[in-house]
């Protein structure tokens, strides 16, 4: 009855139970965590933007991003995903969201950085709406933790509009 | 393994890997490394394995000491009232 095989069977599934329970304590440990996350966003210079064929406006910007999500990191991150959308209304969509970058970041030394870059994705607008549109930029994060709950949230920075002209 | 030794190495099982859980997991959080963690206990889990599961020679420090036969026939086994008349009525 109390064999080798029994010892052992009883063994590994009372450790994989306290593994589970520690990930899960882990987990937990980063809501004592509470992030002060920074970022800036400037609009360098507007590119182009024009009407498109089909009739939709599309905009190429510069922008220079600045943030430091350091604070984000804890113990239990493996990485952070941010992308930054740019976020209006219009008459037909109450809010809008335009993703225009994206990034990975895989560790805490990498979380404050800066950055001067055109829109990764284009801008495009579902219909004709932008000229002179005030918008938003916001930088969202989700935060991919090695073990357990993921966790996003997000910064407004608002005051940006686009030339009243096409150019 | 006797009777003692089976209780003491399921103890031991118990206590060396809540032990070796908790020193893990306050190491890893201090030390900011869920890495250190999962290595500690990798550690904690193996050597738990080398102590408990084997049958070693000190789980056998009690072994059962049965009755001598001709001592057993000294004291006849005490006859159930109940048991004999089921025999009776099978036969």
């Amino acid at each position: 009855m109390h064999s080798f095989g029994y010892r052992l069977n009883a063994l590994l599934t009372f450790a994989v139970t306290i593994l589970a329970l520690m990930c899960a304590m882990g987990s937990l440990s980063d809501n004592l965590n509470t992030p002060s996350p920074s970022a800036e966003i400037q609009i360098m210079n507007i590119n182009w933007f024009q009407k498109q064929p089909q009739g939709n406006d599309e905009v190429s910007l510069t922008m220079n991003i600045s943030a430091d999500l350091q604070s984000l990191f804890t113990w239990n991150t493996k990485q952070v995903f941010i992308f930054v959308a740019a976020e209006y209304e219009t008459p037909k969509n109450s809010l809008n969201q335009v993703s225009l970058w994206d990034a990975i970041i895989p560790a805490k030394e990498h979380a404050k950085f800066w950055i001067h870059t055109s829109n990764k994705y284009r801008f495009v607008d579902q219909g004709n709406n932008l000229r002179g549109k005030k918008f938003n930029l916001t930088l969202h994060w989700h935060v991919m933790p090695k073990t357990g709950k993921m966790f996003a949230d997000k910064l407004v920075m608002t005051g940006y509009s686009l030339p009243e002209e096409y150019r | 393994m006797d009777w003692q030794g089976q209780k003491v190495a399921e103890q031991t099982m118990q206590i060396m890997l809540l032990v070796f859980a908790v020193i893990a997991f306050i190491t890893g959080y201090v030390l900011g490394s869920f890495q250190i963690m999962i290595l500690i206990y990798a550690g904690g889990v193996t050597l738990t394995t080398l102590i408990t599961v084997p049958n070693w020679p000190f789980f056998n420090c009690h072994p059962l000491n049965w009755l001598d036969p001709s001592e057993a026939e000294k004291h006849p086994k005490p006859q159930v009232a109940v048991s004999s008349k089921k025999k009776a009525t099978k036969k």
